[in-house]
């Protein structure tokens, strides 16, 4: 058991709950069919199944079911809402409203950033907004940029993936609707942990993940909101499934498992949160109360419980991380995670490259234990006391 | 062996031949796939658990490489196919497109103005009017066909199609999902800049795919993100899917490498088998009724598929009649099942209104028994009995013999 490296890399990705995939094997053997064909009984099984996880999907986020897309995963689904909803614009502009830009926050996961840039490439005028030095958007910043009513589209992240730090959506929703932008959230770090409503909030486009809350890879979604009508372009063409907005054969039992995964969510994310700060606590002060210049970076308040971004003041996260192999932690995003660069989130809120190289992110998750917890404190408090004495 | 554990209201045991639109998964892949379902880790990420999920997805690499004969570094995960065909069409940085006028909707709809290459009453490309088509320069060309067709089975000279692409300039992609397991695809031969794989149409699962990319060729990317699949297809890699698909890839090789040789635990059926149910049905059905007409009969096909006008019986009686009886067949393309419209690619072979409208598409593969071919049989020959036209249609059975068009 403790050669196994405590898993503390939730945001990365979590493991497939195994009441999922209880769920998903039977219907590799069982209920195969292309949910398309609805020429015989098997693939009209397969529809059904996937109808289920659509709805289940849906009331995690108090959707409608029709406004669920289904995609690879929040990649696609991130690729989707900034392109597709540009590319209907750029068909179709709307008769004396030139609207030509587009703002994401500086603390975007890759793939909406990178989205971001190919529109920027395509000629629209696309601009970054900043965070405060809490990770929080800049609302004044945001509210002037609206001010001119040219913005198209609107990008906010729900829950950073590498400082825990949570929007304020509801805020977001309320400027963009007024300004008559679209706003879309990239929650792939938020569903599960905390509660989300399309209304309540105004979200018109919601990006969704499977294997970020114990639902498979290869899955996630996108909502589209349909009163009032969000209009965009599908990215991929084919065979026109998913209202014509996604085109490819739907994987069953993926889609399936996300649906099974939304509704555990959607019953225990409180539950688990409440364990979460519990743990958080426990963390915290165990590694502050043993060594000193243990820093949280980002807001303490508007943050899920199951991630924190940990500074050592003093102690280079790459070297501190190689020393505690028994912990498997990670700087940052993953996909970045080979790079040794200091994070873009961290240096957008104000942080220096050397603070930022003294920062990791550490993520518990729904099989995290209070043991795990304990035995992470002990490990990283003599990893940073001999560090020290070494540089010392 | 039955072909499901599914049961049906009627009781009767189902019969599965939509082998087209997607394969049962094999066991040996299910147990693949659940097993690293149970392991943690994002293939990118640099600790233990992202070391072991990127172990995963390499080895898959490694055996769909040796698949189709490629370098694993040529191979791109997507989510399937269509994703495939998509970041091909789109990423060839290519501005002329031509398609055969067969393919699967994944190619047509990316380009609706595209050039359709004609198809010849075989059901092959036209390769002069493509030459034609092409001109001198193809420089700015991408031209893409499909190595098998989704609803006739018939194989394209996929090889000629290639050396005379490149011998005008012009770049060309391929649609192998069809072929994939059921025939060679040798990718170093062929020469093929852009090859698409599926994973689900040879028993791996859904949700997973493929692009080859030939020797010296790059894609622009599409799906933007955190720069996996060196930097050409962002995205977390589906670990479990991918290990899954590598898994049947392995499976595949074998089958494919040898005709007669089924293989895994329980004894899947070789190609050869498949061929031989495959010829039996259409046999038993031409003699029941000899003005039935098998398309691309007389062209190289893939052993497993087969599509059966029946003489004035539309297509969807005779689907809703055999999915009473529990058989599952289809009446082309999947996802355009739901809509009630003739088939576009027996129309581009020429095919009347009549015949396209009274198709049906059967195809088998692993999991297929002799019980199924008879079942199928018996239900079409009854409702041919109830409903079939009798007096007219093709007696000869050959499309080749046929007129020709689109020449």
């Amino acid at each position: 058991m403790s050669d196994t490296p405590v898993y503390l890399d939730y945001q990365a990705t979590t493991p497939t709950d195994p009441r999922v995939v209880d769920v998903m094997l039977p219907l590799f053997t069982e209920e195969f069919g292309n949910a398309h064909s609805v020429d015989h009984s098997y693939g009209q099984k397969a529809a059904e199944l996937v109808e289920k996880a659509r709805k289940q999907v849906a009331d995690l986020i108090a959707a409608d079911p029709r406004e669920i897309i289904f995609t690879s995963g929040a990649t696609e689904a991130n690729n989707l809402a900034l392109k597709g909803v540009m590319a209907f614009l750029a068909e179709h502009p709307v008769r004396g409203q030139e609207k030509r830009r587009v703002l994401v926050s500086a603390v975007e996961h890759k793939c909406v950033l990178e989205a971001a840039r190919t529109l920027a490439r395509q000629g629209w005028d696309m601009e970054i907004l900043p965070v405060d030095g809490d990770g929080l958007l800049d609302m004044e910043r945001l509210r002037s940029a609206l001010a001119g009513g040219d913005v198209a589209l609107v990008s906010v992240m729900a829950v950073n993936n590498e400082t825990a730090v949570v929007q304020d959506l509801a805020a977001i929703g309320r400027l963009c609707r007024d300004a008559g932008a679209y706003f879309h959230t990239d929650a792939a770090q938020a569903a599960g942990k905390i509660e989300l409503d399309v209304e309540a909030m105004q979200i018109d486009l919601m990006s969704l993940s499977g294997h970020k809350a114990y639902g498979p890879k290869g899955v996630g979604a996108l909502y589209v909101r349909r009163r009032p009508r969000v209009r965009l372009l599908p990215l991929l063409d084919g065979g026109g499934q998913e209202r014509g907005l996604r085109s490819g054969t739907l994987p069953v039992p993926l889609v399936a498992g996300f649906g099974v995964a939304a509704a555990l969510a959607l019953v225990e994310q409180e539950q688990e949160q409440d364990m979460f700060r519990e743990f958080k606590q426990l963390l915290l002060s165990r590694l502050q109360d043993a060594v000193p210049g243990v820093l949280v970076n980002g807001s303490r308040k508007q943050a899920v419980e199951n991630g924190v971004n940990l500074r050592i003041s003093g102690v280079s996260a790459p070297e501190l991380l190689r020393a505690m192999p028994e912990l498997a932690l990670s700087m940052g995003s993953a996909c970045s995670s080979a790079e040794l660069e200091p994070s873009y989130v961290l240096r957008a809120m104000g942080l220096d490259e050397e603070a930022a190289l003294e920062s990791f992110r550490l993520g518990m998750g729904r099989f995290t234990t209070r043991e795990e917890v304990e035995r992470t404190a002990d490990v990283m408090i003599a990893a940073i006391r001999s560090l020290r004495a070494k540089a010392a | 062996m039955t072909a499901s554990h599914m049961t049906l209201p009627s009781g009767k045991t189902p019969v599965y031949l939509d082998y087209n639109a997607t394969a049962p998964i094999r066991p040996e892949v299910i147990e693949t796939v659940a097993a690293v379902m149970g392991e943690v880790g994002n293939a990118s990420s640099v600790h233990a658990f992202g070391r072991l999920a990127r172990r995963r997805v390499e080895d898959a690499r490694e055996a769909l490489a040796r698949l189709v004969n490629t370098r694993a570094t040529r191979i791109i995960f997507t989510s399937g196919g269509t994703e495939a065909n998509n970041l091909a069409l789109r990423g060839a940085g290519r501005s002329r497109l031509m398609v055969s006028a067969g393919e699967h909707d994944s190619v047509l709809a990316v380009d609706p103005e595209a050039f359709q290459i004609p198809l010849k009453s075989c059901g092959r490309v036209d390769l002069e009017a493509l030459a034609d088509a092409i001109g001198e320069d193809g420089s700015d060309v991408l031209v893409s066909v499909m190595y098998a067709n989704n609803e006739t089975g018939v194989i394209q000279p996929v090889r000629e199609i290639v050396e005379l692409c490149h011998s005008r300039g012009a770049l060309c992609h391929c649609d192998a999902v069809q072929a994939l397991g059921k025939t060679p695809v040798d990718a170093m031969a062929l020469e093929t800049d852009f090859l698409t794989l599926s994973s689900h149409k040879i028993g791996g699962p859904q949700g997973v795919g493929a692009l080859v990319l030939g020797k010296g060729i790059d894609v622009l990317q599409q799906q933007v993100g955190g720069g996996q699949e060196r930097r050409r297809r962002g995205g977390t890699e589906n670990v479990a899917g991918i290990a899954g698909f590598g898994k049947a890839a392995e499976l595949a090789f074998e089958e494919v490498g040898n005709e007669t040789s089924g293989n895994g635990e329980q004894k899947h059926n070789s190609l050869a088998v498949i061929r031989a149910l495959r010829d039996d049905m259409e046999q038993r059905v031409r003699d029941i009724a000899p003005n039935a007409k098998v398309f691309g009969q007389n062209t190289e096909r893939l052993p497993n598929t087969s599509s059966v006008a029946m003489p004035g019986v539309p297509s969807d009686t005779q689907l809703m009649a055999l999915d009473l009886e529990g058989i599952a067949v289809s009446s082309g393309s999947a996802c355009s099942s739901g809509k009630v419209q003739a088939s576009h690619v027996m129309k581009a072979m020429g095919a009347t209104d009549e015949e396209a409208g009274s198709v049906l598409r059967f195809s088998l593969g692993w999991k297929s028994t002799q019980e199924d071919v008879d079942r199928f049989v018996e239900c079409w020959s009854a409702l041919y009995e109830r409903k079939g036209d009798k007096l007219h249609g093709d007696v000869s059975g050959d499309p080749a013999t046929e007129k020709q068009v689109n020449v």
